[in-house]
């Protein structure tokens, strides 16, 4: 059986040592900052991707955000991916109640003109604002089963099993298709793009859909970073003599015995 | 008027967390000047309720229900849904482990409800209804945000490890009431069916001591030498993600916001930049060693101690200091 995946992917900047805010408390400053996917997303969509691989069908990758995550959709097209949607906004951060909104109308519109989806992914939690929540909201307005941070997915008789993480081991589940499962990073090591997906994610088709909703009970009053533990680095030298010095703090530790 | 807790136990065992939402709960109901009621669901948990008990709380549900059999999001959710509603809760709490946080989901949804997750700061304010300011945590807790939460019921988790668990100074009245909610059978779709228990060792997250490797080792082959190093001090492995994308590691090694957050006596971070989604992994180590060709790299900046040098000649040589040491 074929399967139609949908994946919903957030454009997230890609801070490196420190992050930065904007003067009005806002945003992260991401003037000097490159863009990428949040990672759990892009794993889920080198997931959907492998699944339609090994299975046939086809995989729709939808972004809410400015118009500039048209990029992250492309990237998406790069590594596999089939179909992509864009719900554009000013470039404010939607709180969750209105980003899952929006993007279980998308998902409602998408699948009125084309097929059902029988698997639509998630992230375990978007990269910057960690809400936990949006893809279970999903999943719940379409009236579907949800299970979050999944390492591992296989098509079953009448629906997928789905691995999840435990201290111990994994814990097993059994969804009825159609179903929404949130991926963490781990289940698989996404692909780069070859030369042949740089080509067609320039030629991908990316549909915009302007899809508006009410705003939820969160607000965001500012952002700030953590107070920083003061600290000294005591350098112990610059070649393998030093390498007394750090015996000398592991036996100090006590992590020799 | 209630604050309802939500504690997560696996198959009758209280999960270590629940101590943490006990102790987050008193205080945040002392806050509202409310009862606290805890909730534990399955019949296996009933055994749990002196430990609610001891932990503050005044009454304890335990909901049971055929489809309670083994931990299940939406039949979890559910539950606490219909409870919040019948005990007229007004705020629900948990802590944001995976489950804490995706069952406080679950019940948001449901009471289509707004959920702020991984609080580390709750102000109630003047508990006229109104809405709450609270301190979230961003980016793994690389960065915090100050928000709002305007809801006739607040649901919030306090984020992991952002207090820590304490016994109550006296145990709650703890008065237990089982209650069978209305649950769909449909929602047993979502109960686990299985575990698959793998051999454990020492793992990353209670390693005493994790020697790190990132770009800077260059290869897979690479890591031999801080393999040698970690088994000389009893430790494990761990990896940046620069390493797990590149497949010289599995993703299982990875520190950081995305990988496992680590707490050792001494993180040694060798080739590591010290990126900030690396750094919330390994910020808790209680000592790092940094091994690092630029004095300049973060990780050398924010360590404790610092070698400035080639890793491939350094981490040999401290394997061969500690074995000349011991004879
Ligand atoms: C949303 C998001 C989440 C992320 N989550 C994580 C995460 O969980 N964990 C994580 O690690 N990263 C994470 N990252 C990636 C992170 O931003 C960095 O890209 C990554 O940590 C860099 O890995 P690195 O330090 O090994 O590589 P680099 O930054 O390339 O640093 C290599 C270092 O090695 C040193 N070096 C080179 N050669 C030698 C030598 N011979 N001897 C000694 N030193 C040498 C260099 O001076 C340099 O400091 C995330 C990124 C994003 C955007
Ligand atoms: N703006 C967005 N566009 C597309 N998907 C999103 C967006 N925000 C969140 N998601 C999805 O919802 C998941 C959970 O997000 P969150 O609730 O913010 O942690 C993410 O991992 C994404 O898969």
């Amino acid at each position: 059986m074929a399967l139609n995946i949908a994946v919903c992917v957030k454009r997230v900047p890609a801070p490196g040592a420190k992050i930065n805010v904007t003067a009005d408390e806002q945003s992260v400053d991401a003037a000097h900052l490159g863009f990428t996917t949040s990672p759990h997303e892009e794993c889920a969509v080198e997931a959907a991707v492998q699944l339609t691989e090994e299975h046939g069908g086809e995989v729709t990758v939808l972004t809410l955000g400015p118009g500039e995550a048209e990029e992250q959709l492309r990237y998406a097209a790069s590594v596999g991916a089939h179909h992509f949607t864009l719900i554009p906004t000013d470039g404010t951060a939607w709180d969750p109640q209105r980003t899952a909104a929006a993007l279980t109308q998308a998902i409602t519109n998408s699948e009125a003109a084309g097929s059902p989806f029988d698997l639509v992914l998630f992230g375990n939690e978007s990269a910057d604002s960690g809400g936990f929540q949006v893809g279970v909201r999903v999943a719940h307005a379409l009236g579907r089963p949800m299970v979050n941070g999944i390492k591992g997915i296989d098509v079953a008789d009448n629906g997928f099993t789905a691995r999840r993480e435990i201290d111990a081991g994994f814990e097993v589940y059994e969804v009825p298709s159609p179903a929404v499962l949130g991926v963490k990073e781990g289940i698989n090591l996404p692909r780069y793009p070859t030369m042949k997906g740089r080509l067609a994610s320039k030629k991908a088709v990316v549909d915009t859909a302007e899809i508006d909703a009410a705003a939820g009970g969160q607000g965001k009053v500012r952002l700030h970073r953590p107070a920083e533990q003061a600290s000294t680095t005591e350098v112990l030298g610059d070649s393998v003599e030093a390498v007394g010095a750090v015996v000398d703090i592991l036996e100090e530790l006590g992590v020799l015995s | 008027m209630t604050l309802l807790a939500v504690l997560d136990h696996d198959r009758g065992k209280l999960a270590e967390a629940s101590l943490e939402t006990l102790t987050s709960a008193r205080a945040l109901a002392a806050q509202m000047g409310t009862d606290l009621h805890a909730v534990l669901l399955g019949a296996d948990a009933e055994a749990l309720a002196g430990q609610a008990e001891a932990g503050g709380a005044a009454v304890v549900h335990v909901a049971q229900h055929e489809v309670l059999v083994d931990y299940g999001p939406e039949a979890w959710g559910a539950a606490v849904a219909e409870l919040a509603g019948s005990v007229g809760a007004l705020a629900v709490t948990a802590t944001g482990t995976d489950r804490g946080n995706e069952v406080l989901a679950q019940v948001a949804a449901r009471m289509d409800l707004p959920f702020v997750a991984n609080c580390t700061e709750i102000n109630t304010g003047a508990n006229d209804g109104g809405a709450w300011s609270l301190t979230r945590t961003q980016w793994g807790g690389s960065l915090l945000e100050d928000a709002t939460l305007d809801a006739p019921v607040k649901i919030v988790s306090y984020g992991h490890h952002a207090i820590e668990a304490a016994p109550a100074d006296e145990p709650g009245a703890g008065e237990v009431r089982t209650f069978t909610p209305a649950l769909d059978g449909s929602l047993a779709r979502t109960v686990v069916t299985d575990r698959v228990v793998l051999s454990q060792g020492v793992t990353l997250a209670t390693a005493p001591v994790v020697v790190s490797g990132g770009r800077g080792v260059g290869s897979e082959e690479g890591f031999a030498i801080l393999d040698e190093l970690a088994a000389e001090l009893g430790g494990v492995v761990g990896c940046s993600r620069a390493v797990t994308n590149n497949g010289w590691r599995p993703h299982k090694d990875q520190v950081g916001q995305t990988g496992t957050r680590i707490a050792p006596e001494i993180y040694i971070a060798t080739g590591i930049s010290g990126a900030i989604q690396h750094w919330v992994g390994a910020m808790a180590s209680k000592k790092i060693l940094a091994i690092n060709t630029d004095p300049e790299a973060n990780m050398v900046s924010k360590a404790d101690y610092a070698v400035i040098g080639d890793l491939h000649e350094i981490v040999p040589a401290i394997t061969e200091e500690i074995r000349r040491r011991r004879g």
